[in-house]
């Protein structure tokens, strides 16, 4: 039964090398080298971001809960991120910003460089750049970095649903916002923003 | 008469380009999104069932800071002052760990995917209505942000957003949220750097 390597086995890095590449060419062949076409979502002309997000977020919630039904995984064993509400809600809010300033996310900069955009090439420089600021003044913020640690709760927890019903809605969720988004893309590019 | 002469030249040079471009095969077309989201989700599921964990870009680039700083200023980075002290503690190496065989992976993938789709080019992309200048400090400007947030946020899209998502931590719907929702808020004022 998976998981069958802890993170730190020898093994993990062969496979998350492996794991990483399919990663990368899957962003690449998607268009997510682009930051024209990533920064499309926030102006309605491309949803490729929310198309492909989305659809790999219901895929492996969906497919880890039937791992679990077929005695394939134990989901207590495999590593469920920590919620610090405060940091939490800043770094998302600061990283909307790096968004849609920048245009790229790590991931997406890091595939975009390799195949030559000079633009996610700045964008990876200008990361690091934060990382090291971030590092600089952190007795500043080192209290409030890890206030209100809430631990690896899940969602449907917090919400005090049941899990598979959260899921249904979920996966309804993202069907809806695949419909809508299609709608509001046609009508945008209708109005002709082509790049 | 010189500029009779000029034409002749410039017709000639947009003769060669033509030409050039006619031997040239254009780019393939991006895979659908919806095939890449759900490929992209197996790719998850499979990473939490061999090892426990899920995808992350930013991680790596942290530590890569942290070894910088372990070569360069080890007393700071090493000391309680440091965010990163715990990746270099009793002297271990921060770039022992399977994200930065990840980073490494999706760089190859990404290069593999540029290259059987013909979409390898040395090029900053930008939206015509900017210069290149603009948009190069632009995405050194979002790149930075991009570093803070993810250190607040305890990750990026990949790491904070999208795998858990996948698991469905309340932190990844929380983060998701924030930047996407930040995002949305702020994109008209920065519309300029798009549209």
């Amino acid at each position: 039964m998976g998981p069958l390597f802890t993170a730190s086995d020898e093994w993990s890095f062969v496979i998350a090398l492996v794991i990483g590449i399919a990663f990368g060419y899957l962003l690449e062949s998607a268009g997510f080298s682009s930051s024209r076409k990533l920064a499309g979502v926030f102006y309605g002309y491309d949803f490729v971001v929310l198309q492909v997000f989305f659809s790999a977020a219901i895929t492996a919630a969906v497919g880890l809960l039937f791992f679990e039904y077929f005695g394939w995984i134990d989901l207590s064993a495999i590593w469920v991120n920590r919620f610090y509400t405060g940091s939490a809600i800043l770094g998302g809010a600061i990283m909307g910003f790096g968004f849609v300033i920048g245009g790229f996310c790590p991931g997406t900069s890091a595939c975009a460089s390799a195949i030559g955009k000079i633009d996610a090439m700045l964008f990876l420089g200008g990361f690091i750049i934060g990382v090291v600021i971030f590092d600089a003044f952190y007795p500043f913020y080192e209290k409030f970095y890890k206030s209100g640690n809430q631990g690896p709760i899940k969602i449907y927890e917090s919400l005090g649903m049941n899990r598979e019903v959260f899921l249904l809605l979920f996966v309804v969720f993202a069907i809806f916002a695949f419909v809508a988004t299609a709608y509001i893309q046609q009508r945008v590019s209708q109005k002709s923003k082509k790049y | 008469m010189p500029d009779k002469l000029s034409d002749i030249y410039i017709n000639k040079i947009k003769y060669i380009k033509m030409e050039e471009v006619k031997l040239q095969k254009p780019p393939k077309k991006y895979m659908n999104p919806y095939l890449a989201g759900v490929l992209l989700g197996i790719v998850i599921l499979l990473s939490f069932y061999f090892t426990r964990e899920g995808l992350g870009a930013s991680g790596a680039f942290k530590r890569g800071v942290a070894k910088v700083e372990q070569i360069v200023i080890p007393s700071h980075v090493e000391s309680e002052k440091s965010a990163f002290k715990h990746y270099v503690k009793d002297g271990k190496d921060p770039l022992k760990n399977r994200l930065v065989y990840m980073i490494v992976g999706v760089f190859i993938g990404g290069f593999l995917s540029g290259a059987i789709n013909r979409r390898l080019k040395l090029k900053l992309e930008h939206s015509p209505k900017i210069s290149s200048r603009k948009r190069a400090i632009a995405a050194v400007i979002g790149g930075a942000l991009f570093g803070i947030g993810s250190a607040f946020g305890r990750g990026c899209t990949s790491g904070a957003g999208l795998n858990a998502l996948s698991v469905l931590a309340t932190s990844g719907f929380v983060v998701v949220g924030m930047i996407f929702g930040t995002g949305y808020v702020i994109a008209w004022f920065f519309r300029k750097l798009w549209i």
